[in-house]
């Protein structure tokens, strides 16, 4: 293969001024997680630490294999949102490994308001089931939730993707043949009963689980019987009498190390139909991507720097190099395992949506997962390439990516913008998983863009009216739009509302592809059959 | 003068262990052939390994093989052994077995019958002696084995007073008795232990100096009636009576002294027409006398010191002498050259008690012509109740005490042995002692300064706690490497072991047991190694895990070579010389224990109690029956869930009970 040859200065001003905008960038967000990995904050942490529970990081760390990589999803969920303080939206879900076997785990957060499910939190819950099952991944449910937070309720019950969809998707995830396991850490009341009821095999902690229908004050108020938590729900009762659960735990490390013992006794085979290579590292260090992306996002850069910092030795064999330029394509290695890269290069023309969708055929036809590197403000607009047929060859790209069913994976590395979103796979297109980079920008179109077209329209009602509009009125009209677009395009801003599946560090690029990737392969790619491309 | 019969071609070695393989080793370089005899217990054992042929002469305790002189003789006849090497212990000093030796016509290398019985019975030694002029102990050495005999001997000897068994040796039958009141218990127990381990209960009583040294001669005869000595060696350093540290020459030892007491011993040997390798022990009195205690008619566990200082081999010596053959060389041949010493490693613990199981590592320091490792053991190894816990002798040798003291000290801290516990540090705690370096030494050494020399168990150290949970770190990414590359996806990020978190640092704890109390090391993932929270603080912490199994670690810039051997949670981590032990808790590991005593004991089904096994306040072990009863023509048995305690009994004989009742409560302990 050709490795690609970097004509980065490492040394030069403008990298060392971007590699310092980007490590501020990068700091801040593990800030932020380092906030979010507190939970529902010091008080909750050690009320629920004095009841000898572990937190539910630790029960995370314990049932997975020691020192294996988890792969957290989302965790900026419900960042800003409600009172402020939903931390991970109360619930952390991510792929990690227990016994060699890439699960799904779904852990509520007991010291964030009790593990009750808001919008978001069941929101995260489907997108983690929605993985398992695209992935074929087991899950694991380490259960402590009081259900539904009450004032939430209308985000939270009724509608087709809310707290119902969790068991529905159990059932048919355990229909699918994709194991479901539940290790009741705490409370399961009301819905929440069904997570264990509904799993596989399940497992609960003595004196600290329990599981009922309607809790004691309910029981009482409904038929006057007055009982207790442990006898009414508690782990002596399901393991023995009623049978909602198959395992007895003394503690949470006992039900964790019970919970391992299940998914060993798991009887799955990964087959890896791709032809591996050994891996070796990029030959250019992903830490120079900080110094490789501007630090102004419209500034343009060559995308393959990003590639040669991401794939195998930073070797790639580029496909149709000459023709299309604005999108690179090409076949590379990450982790050993070959992949067919989209990425763009500059604003999409005719000829660049060609061919991507051409390339993109030959992934799904080949079976090679998909990478698409998002940094794109749309197709090119204007008579000529609307006459030239720009919409139907912007739709063969969109066709193309939509039908693939190879691993499509996304990261967002710039800027995501209009119908350029739709055609690099943005969530509306189900990559397997979507990524974004800290100092990326998404939005419908960018600000300037959207305040010029609404001032434009504005201006040109006014000009009908004979009116005329001072630049500094103008200036005044465009301003809000301009915030609204940064706050609403800001990656805090997606992350929080689930529109990805979470902000990577850009040197972890090559990790979290590659554990994906591998994640992806516990799942049989099915056979593409592409829709009419319009021709 | 008889002519010298031709050298052996077979011979039999009727003994296991480190001896049996260090008379194969002259053997074989003799071109004798070697045929080796083991019981149900040594089938695999090093010396069977070792021997030409070997022969199987019975189960496992040694009253049933080593100790059958029938069995023995019959694996030489059916060998075709010319002779029999008895070793040390065990036949090497049984007259009958002489006897019976030589009247099948197979050679017994070791003296005539009747030195040995002369020797025999420690009484009649001494009475020997005292004939020929050799100064004995006070003490009692009579026929009259009765109490009253015995306690007026002891009476007349003076308090405080030493009692052995008779035809005794190794310490086995030996009480030391401080006053008159003792002494009936005392003899009691010294009869029972040499009945069980002689067959014989006779007892002689002598005075017991109070800081006597243990200086023994080496002895040699030929039967052409040459007799020489082979200078001295001192095995003061005792404990239960057992030589632990042997050296020749004795410490500051006097030239004219060292004859007088070789002349004494030769004329010993003499006076009971000796032939082959013996040893006249005796003990040194500060003032320079010397008594006569007891001669050894065989080979001494101690014997490579003296091979050591004077170049011989004192095997190849017993084998050229019972073929016949003149003594190598006249007495002033010999020149003490330089200094040995030799220690005994045990796998024993603290108190000197055996230790058994099996040697799951065992590395002992390498050989040269400094160091010198006699033993009967390889790693894998098991020791066992049956035999002697001893695992090597360690020998070392240098051109004078000191360095001899230097090599002992560094050959003890590469000796490696985990499995039972050992000696090790115990003897490294000798060497290391000032008195040992000053020479000062009586068989009260180690009662003297037993405050020093018995390891102290110290907490591990952050070193000992960093070693060990980077040994544990290391193997897991070695497991997970090997479960990396059987697996159907070999590169997957998901085998990396470096703790990978999204947007954050990572860290995990391990946690051990230290000698009963809990330690945690909790450890931080760094791009290149480890920072470890250690109970002393902060440490950095990288290395690898080398092909010979060593650990190479560097802890805060410091680098350091450790062994640290795993078996099942149990670690011990060799460092600086010293093991350290912890035990490793993994929370994981214990998916299996499901807790089901919990107090509830029902009725599985409907039926009647036909049994009432236990009573409330009862204590009762797991599985303990509590109650029975008959249903549907079965019995079934209520059984205790745990070691517990029966709190209270809700049935009698002949209820009928329905199903689902709590038949008994039950507390856990």
């Amino acid at each position: 293969m050709t490795q690609y040859k970097s004509t980065i200065q490492t040394r030069s001003d403008d990298f060392k001024a971007n590699a310092a905008a980007m490590e501020d960038l990068v700091a801040d967000l593990r800030a932020r997680v380092a906030e979010i990995k507190q939970g529902g904050g010091e008080r909750a942490r050690e009320r629920h630490l004095k009841r000898g529970k572990l937190l539910p990081r630790d029960r995370i760390r314990q049932l997975l294999d020691v020192g294996s990589p988890f792969l957290e999803l989302s965790q900026l969920a419900a960042w800003g949102m409600y009172s402020g303080d939903i931390s991970s939206a109360g619930i952390i879900t991510g792929i990690g490994r227990i016994r060699g076997q890439e699960c799904m785990v779904v852990t509520n957060d007991a010291t964030v308001k009790g593990g009750t499910y808001y919008g978001l939190t069941v929101k995260k819950h489907l997108r983690a089931q929605e993985i398992a099952r695209e992935n074929n991944l087991p899950c694991v449910y380490l259960v402590e939730s009081g259900g539904a937070n009450l004032p939430q309720q209308d985000e939270v019950f009724p509608d087709r993707e809310h707290f119902g969809r969790i068991f529905y998707n159990q059932a048919n995830l355990s229909a699918a043949g994709i194991p479901q396991i539940a290790v009741v850490h705490g409370s399961c009341t009301a819905g929440g009963a069904y997570v264990p009821a509904m799993s596989d095999e399940s497992i609960i902690v003595k004196g600290q689980g329990t599981i009922f229908l309607g809790g004691p004050p309910l029981v009482k108020a409904a038929t006057g019987e007055v009982v207790s938590a442990e006898d009414l729900g508690g782990g002596e009762l399901h393991s023995r009498t009623s049978g909602v659960t198959d395992h007895l735990a003394r503690d949470d490390a006992h039900a964790l190390a019970i919970a391992r013992r299940i998914v060993g006794n798991l009887n799955r085979v990964k087959r890896v139909g791709l032809d591996l290579r050994e891996p070796r590292e990029p030959a250019y260090d992903p830490h120079e991507l900080y110094g490789v992306i501007p630090a102004d996002i419209r500034k343009p850069y060559d995308v393959r720097e990003v590639i040669a910092r991401i794939v195998d030795a930073s070797e790639f064999d580029e496909f149709k190099q000459l023709y299309g330029t604005t999108l690179v394509c090409g076949f590379a290695h990450i982790f050993g395992y070959p992949v067919g890269i989209v990425a763009n290069n500059g604003i999409l023309f005719s000829e660049s949506a060609l061919k991507g969708a051409h390339f993109v055929e030959l992934c799904s036809q080949r079976g090679i997962p998909l990478i698409f590197l998002q940094n794109i403000t749309g197709f090119m607009v204007g008579s000529k390439y609307e006459a030239g047929g720009i919409a139907k060859d912007g739709a063969k790209m969109v066709t193309a990516v939509a039908c693939a069913k190879v691993p499509r994976f996304t990261v967002i590395v710039g800027g995501s913008f209009g119908a350029g979103n739709y055609s690099m796979c943005g969530r509306g297109y189900s990559p397997r998983l979507l990524w974004m980079w800290p100092n990326a920008r998404i939005s419908v179109m960018g600000g300037e863009q959207a305040a010029g077209v609404l001032s434009t329209v504005k201006r040109d009602a006014m000009e009908a009216r004979g009116e005329t509009w001072p630049a500094e009125e103008e200036a005044a009209f465009k301003k809000p739009i301009l915030d609204q677009y940064e706050h609403q395009g800001h990656p805090y801003y997606a992350s929080a509302r689930l529109w990805d599946d979470g902000i990577i560090d850009p040197a972890d690029t090559r990790m979290v592809l590659g554990l994906g990737i591998s994640a992806a392969l516990n799942a049989p790619v099915e056979k593409t059959t592409f829709g009419v491309f319009r021709m | 003068m008889t002519t010298a019969t031709p050298m052996f071609d077979k011979i039999l070695i009727a003994n296991r262990g480190e001896i049996a393989c260090r008379v194969m080793r002259t053997a074989r370089r003799l071109g004798v052939q070697t045929v080796a005899v083991y019981s149900d217990a040594d089938a695999q054992a090093m010396h069977v390994a070792m021997a030409d042929e070997a022969r199987h002469i019975g189960p496992a305790p040694a009253a049933e093989s080593y100790l059958v002189a029938q069995r023995i003789l019959e694996a030489a006849q059916a060998s075709g052994a010319q002779a029999v090497h008895p070793g040390y212990g065990f036949l090497s000093e049984n007259a009958h077995f002489a006897r019976a030796c030589a009247a099948a016509g197979i050679a017994f290398i070791g003296p005539p019958v009747p030195a040995i019985e002369a020797m025999g019975s420690k009484s009649a030694a001494k009475a020997l002696m005292a004939d020929a002029g050799v100064p004995l102990v006070p003490g009692y050495h009579g026929e009259d084995q009765s109490l009253d005999a015995l306690a007026a001997a002891a009476e007349a000897t003076g308090y405080p007073v030493l009692i052995k068994a008779a035809l005794g040796g190794g310490g086995k039958g030996m009480r030391v008795v401080e006053k008159a009141a003792d002494l009936e218990a005392a003899i009691a127990a010294a009869q029972r232990e040499s009945a069980s381990a002689f067959g014989d209960s006779r007892l002689l009583i002598e005075r017991y100096l109070t800081r006597p040294r243990h200086v023994e001669i080496q002895v040699f005869a030929d039967t052409q009636g040459n007799a020489i000595h082979l200078f001295e060696r001192d095995c003061s350093i005792q404990r239960r009576h057992q030589k632990v540290v042997e050296e020749a020459p004795a410490p500051g030892l006097a030239p004219a002294l060292r004859r007088r007491m070789g002349e004494a011993a030769v004329a010993a040997a003499r006076a009971i027409g000796y032939v082959g390798a013996g040893t006249v022990e005796f003990l040194l009195d500060e003032d320079e006398s010397f008594y006569f205690m007891e001669m050894n008619t065989r080979l001494q566990v101690e014997h490579p010191v003296t091979e050591m200082v004077t170049g011989q081999d004192l095997v190849e010596w017993q084998l050229r002498v019972a073929a016949g053959e003149p003594l190598p060389c006249g007495q002033d041949d010999l020149v003490l050259n330089g200094h040995a010493i030799e220690v005994r490693v045990y796998a024993e613990n603290e108190d000197f008690m055996p230790s058994t199981g099996r040697l799951r590592h065992l590395r002992p320091p390498a050989e040269d012509a400094h160091v010198r490792v006699d033993t009967g053991v390889r790693q894998g190894d098991e020791v066992t109740i049956h035999y002697d816990p001893m695992i090597a002798k360690l020998i070392v040798w240098d051109r004078n005490r000191a360095g001899a003291i230097r090599r002992l000290r560094g050959a003890l801290a590469d000796y490696q042995i985990v499995g039972p516990a050992s000696n090790l540090d115990f003897l490294a705690n000798v060497a290391a002692h000032p008195a040992f370096a000053a020479g000062d030494l009586d068989t009260r050494f180690i009662d003297r300064h037993r405050g020093d020399l018995v390891p102290q168990r110290p907490p591990a150290g952050d070193r000992v706690l960093a070693l060990a949970a980077l040994d544990v770190l290391l193997r897991r990414a070695r497991e997970a490497a090997v479960g990396a590359r059987a697996s159907n996806d070999p590169f997957a990020p998901w085998h990396q072991t470096s703790g990978w978190r999204l947007n954050d640092d990572n860290h995990h704890e391990i946690r051990f047991q230290d000698g009963g109390e809990p330690v945690v090391v909790t450890v931080h993932y760094r791009p290149r190694g480890f920072v470890f929270e250690l109970p002393g603080g902060a440490m950095a912490v990288d290395g690898e895990i080398d092909g010979a199994g060593d650990l190479h670690a560097d802890l805060d810039g410091a680098r350091l070579t450790a062994t640290v051997v795993r078996h099942g949670d149990d670690l011990a981590i060799m460092c600086d010389g010293r093991s350290h032990r912890v035990t490793l808790f993994d929370p994981a590991a214990h998916a299996g224990d499901q807790d089901l005593a919990t107090g509830r004991l029902t009725a599985p089904m409907p039926g009647k109690v036909i049994a009432v096994r236990a009573a409330a306040g009862d204590r009762v072990a797991a599985g303990a029956p509590l109650l029975v009863l008959e249903a549907m023509k079965m019995e079934h048995t209520i059984a205790a869930p745990a070691d517990g305690t029966v709190t209270a009994i809700h049935y009698a004989v002949g209820d009928q009970v329905e199903e689902g009742v709590e038949l008994a409560e039950f507390e856990a302990e």
